[in-house]
């Protein structure tokens, strides 16, 4: 019988094994874009990696972690975006 | 039956974990920028929000204290809110910084409209 946590933690390593991909673009990427894209990646897999975790563990406080996360991470592409094309 | 829920939420969970790493996948594999963008945020969106509804199932047995429901709805609302919008701007900042296309592009619908005078290409000063 599997149970519905040992389900969760497979998940849990393919949600690493995404993140450690998406880093290897983040290192060779030729231009900036190319890192930024990558870094965008990186904070959507780890939101949910923070959120899975908060339920795995029965803390509610992580999950207003994620959510702030995700505000600064959407604010911080925009503004290098807005660097890059040199409106800033 | 509340055992079922969970099993249901613990699936959704690894469904969205699995879409994100094509995502990553595709982020290595792909050739140029706007195709890394394109894999990056469609399927890293979609994987976004079976993982998050599958968190909210996997809580079910406290969705009476503490309101867990509405913070993941909040947050699948953010997410299918923003993720477009960031890298609809990050592309166009791309195109006009002039980060080379693949070899193998056919049509650029942004250049003919720049040869074409309707949109205009934003001064760099």
């Amino acid at each position: 019988m599997i149970s519905p946590e040992m389900i969760v933690y497979i998940a849990v390593g393919m949600f690493s094994l995404a993140i450690l991909i998406a880093m290897i673009r983040f290192i060779k990427g030729p231009s900036v874009v190319d890192r930024v894209v990558a870094f965008d990646s990186l904070t959507i897999t780890s939101l949910i990696l923070i959120s899975v975790i908060a339920a795995l563990s029965n803390r509610m406080i992580y999950f207003d972690v994620a959510i702030v996360y995700g505000l600064l991470s959407f604010v911080g592409v925009i503004v290098v975006a807005k660097y890059i094309q040199k409106g800033l | 039956m509340e055992d079922t829920i969970k099993l249901i939420g613990a699936i959704m969970i690894l469904m969205g974990s699995f879409s994100l790493l094509v995502a990553a996948i595709g982020l290595l594999r792909m050739p140029d920028v706007y195709n890394r963008v394109q894999t990056g945020t469609k399927a890293s969106t979609l994987g976004a929000i079976m993982a998050f509804i599958g968190v909210g199932l996997f809580k079910y047995e406290s969705w009476g204290d503490g309101n867990w429901l509405g913070r993941v709805i909040i947050l699948i609302i953010f997410i299918l809110l923003t993720n477009p919008v960031s890298s609809h701007v990050l592309m166009r900042a791309a195109y006009f910084m002039k980060v080379p296309l693949s070899k193998i592009t056919k049509t650029d619908k942004l250049k003919e409209d720049i040869d074409n005078n309707v949109i205009k290409e934003p001064s760099n000063e």
